[in-house]
């Protein structure tokens, strides 16, 4: 940043043709079939000219369903990127024995587990967990939409502007090394002059931003949108679990935000937050950005356990067992989980009576979670149990988790964690309770709200492999981890010295490959749904379900409901056709509803822009998106006229559609 | 409970009629809630001056740089442009179009007054070598109030767009919703500067 500045500097910042890895041939090999791929893709929607189609229909729709589908698809795609990271990494260490240095160097291999956590974490989770937040709840509540449609579609762009700048760090420049919470001093400029930490940085407050707004947003709805009668107690678990889980979005992620502007204002303006010297306490940021991970961990998990709560209840054709107790546990998560940071880090040193706190409170948590296991089970004792999909992933998931919680408890204990720190023990431990509470999760949640949103179940038998290859795949390839981690085997290694650990890295490197083909399982389930999706065709409620987004056609039209319903029970889906509940049939009224705009594509783009060019220090670039940014949105709150009417004849036509359908008996 | 009521009794599943949702129904709720993520923010910049305000690397401390008097109008010019903001909102409520715009105007030119010394002590900081790569605790004091005077910046230019809003279309429901969200910024930023007087100034030059 010293001395003179040539013209090219001026213009481009530190931007240069060295810039792309042409010394990499696995990331060139990956560019050329991307630009391939891409080229495809934008080909084949000009020449079916998707583009109107997509951006009228969808890119500017402020529809939450049509949202949390794009946030889906969204965490589907970077989930395939992470992916291929984790294989990668595993192929490695399965190589890089006696000598053998693997095929990743180690500039690469440290991006590739730094992007692999970075990636499944904020693109993954996040977005899957977003996008069935955004597509369930307001139906589940009865409401047309969220508290602030717009809102809405600009935190899904930043999103997804967060992760096109992932993305692009693969093929410019490069991504942080420092591991997925980039600790200083290492992520410091001092040890990380490159753009890796920049991308880390600016892609997480881009995204950031959007995650902040919808929690917001989201939380905001459930309190105020509600459909009458549903009182607190009334509302569906799955609801309660997002409103706890929003609760603690709104809660954390400004931390995450903060933290991450002092390790910008290091690295950019020379301060002393987190240096060696002058000052500057690194373990400040080690407590900050875990006073944000903890709860994060937590928001990833908690509409899960609402998922299953839902998917049990259905599946076993019975109320849910302890609503209430259900209810408080949540909520004794939710405050829980401020308090447990440290034990992310008790080889800080700070004392046995700070370590024994934050075990102790640690290990409390493990009960309202046990409590909950034990309502699923006390559901479907006695139940009339259905096997479909969603509720093998449910029962899979009450086994795994389980496990995956024990090891946690066991990483509670202070003198046992000075052993198992950063240890494949703890690698083995997260993913046990990652992928087997949040991924299963949203598998069972795929499996049974798909027919929701489209109309069509999904195919059994790819479900089915998919399911059994994940089973397989996932104790295959972290059984190891936890024995080789007992034996003290550290995380984040590219080579090894002891030529007797390899015999397990090959058994979690075939566990990985079993993992992929349950991956490529699901991705064929998806496709032969689609192709066969007349064949599959549901009415409203295939699963006999008991909420009250199964009392509206499916998929839902555009309102949602054609009149706002009224709410007796929790179950209130099921408490209607228990009643006998009719579809009334005329005196449809026009409907109140958001109208489209393409503001939250054109801010979040500017974003985007803006994080790339501080990422490569080119500052005009950075100041006139900036200004853009703010030019815009302010532009934007000059127009008044934000919504519009579905007028009634249109609404009684979607209506009397449905109505010929149920007489047609499907 | 609802368990014990018969079956065949008939209940009323949907409202007959449309509700109408009130535009912008959320929206003070809505706003609240992003005050207090904000409010989180400030918490975490409080929390490093806490940690990191006494390590001044052999450099300058709070006493040999804090400049009270100063300070005392700075915080003078905030505190006067929160009361005038009330005015403002006052003369909204009682639909006064011009008195409004003149207070909002007031408003205005005292956060300009705040913004303008505060610029002036950084600049008159990093003339004396205190610049904010001096020491940890630098670092975390122009953070701090820096931040706050970012918040203020954005508050003034939402303030003259709002002024704008109300020369255009008057005090119709959706302004006067803005105004009172603005309202509750400025008010909250009031509330962060007594937090960053009392903790950063008044007990630094004790310290």
């Amino acid at each position: 940043m010293t001395g003179t500045l040539t013209t090219t500097q001026m213009i481009f910042g530190r931007l240069t043709w060295d810039a792309f890895p042409w010394h990499e041939p696995i990331v060139v090999a990956t560019f050329v079939g991307v630009v391939l791929g891409g080229a495809a893709v934008v080909a084949a929607l000009t020449y079916f000219k998707l583009w109107g189609y997509l951006w009228k229909e969808w890119f500017t729709s402020v529809d939450h369903k049509k949202i949390g589908i794009m946030y889906m698809v969204l965490g589907l795609i970077m989930f395939l990127r992470g992916f291929a990271d984790a294989i990668m990494m595993r192929g490695q260490q399965a190589m890089a024995f006696n000598g053998n240095e693997g095929y990743l160097n180690a500039h690469h291999y440290d991006q590739v587990f730094t992007a692999h956590g970075v990636i499944m974490i904020f693109f993954v989770a996040m977005p899957f967990v977003t996008g069935l937040m955004n597509y369930i709840v307001p139906l589940q509540i009865g409401a047309r939409d969220v508290s602030f449609p717009f809102l809405n579609n600009f935190s899904f762009w930043m999103t997804a502007g967060g992760a096109v700048l992932v993305m692009a760090s693969l093929f410019l420049g490069e991504f942080a090394q420092t591991g997925w919470l980039a600790y200083p001093p290492l992520s410091g400029l001092a040890y990380s002059p490159a753009t890796g930490v920049d991308y880390y940085i600016w892609s997480l407050q881009v995204a950031g931003v959007g995650t902040t707004l919808s929690g917001i947003n989201l939380l905001a709805t459930i309190i105020k949108m509600r459909a009458p009668g549903m009182s607190l107690m009334k509302m569906p678990v799955f609801t309660w679990t997002s409103l706890c889980t929003n609760v603690l979005i709104v809660a954390s992620f400004p931390i995450l935000t903060a933290t991450l502007v002092l390790l910008s204002l290091d690295r950019y303006a020379g301060t002393n937050f987190f240096t060696n010297d002058f000052g500057g306490n690194p373990m400040m940021y080690v407590n900050l950005i875990w006073i944000w991970g903890h709860p994060e961990v937590y928001i990833l998990i908690l509409p899960l356990f609402g998922v299953f709560s839902e998917v049990v209840s259905t599946f076993s054709g019975k109320r849910l067992f302890g609503y209430t107790s259900m209810v408080y546990a949540t909520c004794t998560i939710m405050v829980l989980s401020y308090l447990v940071w440290l034990h992310h880090f008790f080889t800080m040193g700070s004392g046995a009576s700070v370590n024994s706190f934050f075990g102790i409170t640690t290990m409390i948590i493990s009960i309202p979670t046990g409590a909950k296991l034990f309502n699923w089970l006390f559901t479907m004792y006695r139940g009339k149990i259905r096997y479909e999909l969603p509720m093998m992933w449910a029962v899979a998931f009450m086994l795994t988790f389980t496990v995956g919680g024990m090891t946690g408890v066991m990483l509670a204990v202070p003198p046992a964690d000075f052993v198992l720190h950063n240890s494949l023990f703890l690698i083995a431990h997260f993913h046990n309770v990652i992928i087997g509470g949040v991924l299963f999760g949203l598998f069972a949640a795929i499996n049974y709200w798909w027919p929701k949103a489209f109309g069509y179940k999904l195919n059994q038998f790819w479900g089915h492999v998919s399911f059994w290859c994940w089973q397989v795949g996932f104790w295959l390839a972290f059984t190891p981890l936890y024995v080789m981690g007992l034996m003290g085997v550290t995380r984040r290694m590219r080579v090894f010295d002891d030529p007797s650990l390899q015999k397990w890295f090959i058994i979690a490197a075939i566990g990985a490959v079993i993992i992929a083909a349950g991956i490529g399982a699901m991705l064929v389930q998806f496709a032969v749904s689609i192709w066969k999706r007349d064949e599959y065709k549901v009415e409203g409620d295939p699963w006999d379900a008991r909420t009250l987004e199964w009392a509206t056609s499916s998929p839902p039209p555009e309102y949602n409901f054609a009149f706002t319903p009224v709410i007796y029970d929790a179950d209130s889906w099921a408490d209607m056709k228990k009643h006998g509940y009719q579809r009334p049939l005329s005196g449809y009224q026009a409907i109140h509803m958001p109208s489209s705009t393409g503001t939250g594509v054109i801010l979040a783009g500017l974003a985007t822009l803006c994080g790339f060019a501080l990422i490569w220090y080119i500052w005009w670039l950075a100041g006139l998106s900036f200004l853009g940014l703010v030019g815009v949105a302010i532009f934007h709150t000059f127009n008044y006229k934000r919504d519009y009417y579905i007028p009634a004849d249109v609404v009684t036509r979607t209506e009397e559609e449905r109505t010929r359908i149920l007489a047609a008996g499907v | 409970m609802s368990s014990a009521t018969a079956p065949t009794e008939p209940r009323v599943y949907h409202l007959p009629e449309e509700p109408h949702l009130h535009e912008g129904h959320s929206t003070s709720l809505g706003f609240w809630m992003y005050l207090m993520s904000d409010c989180l923010i400030f918490a975490i910049l409080f929390a490093t001056y806490a940690v990191l305000g006494g390590s001044f690397a052999g450099g300058p401390g709070p006493k040999d740089l804090f400049d009270l008097p100063l300070i005392a109008l700075n915080t003078a010019m905030l505190l006067f442009s929160s009361i005038t903001y009330g005015f403002a909102m006052l003369a909204m409520e009682k639909n006064k179009v011009s008195a409004t715009q003149g207070w909002l105007f007031v408003t205005l030119l005292f956060g300009g007054a705040f913004l303008f010394i505060e610029l002036y002590e950084f600049s008159h900081l990093i003339h004396e070598g205190a610049g904010p790569w001096r020491s940890a605790f630098l670092s975390s004091f122009f953070t701090l109030v820096g931040t706050h005077g970012l918040h203020v910046t954005f508050g003034s230019i939402w303030l003259i767009t709002l002024m704008v809003q109300v020369a255009k279309k008057g005090l119709i429901p959706a302004n006067k919703r803005r105004l009172m969200c603005l309202s509750m910024f400025w008010h909250f930023l009031d509330v962060i500067w007594i937090g960053v007087f009392t903790f950063v100034y008044l007990m630094g030059v004790l310290r």
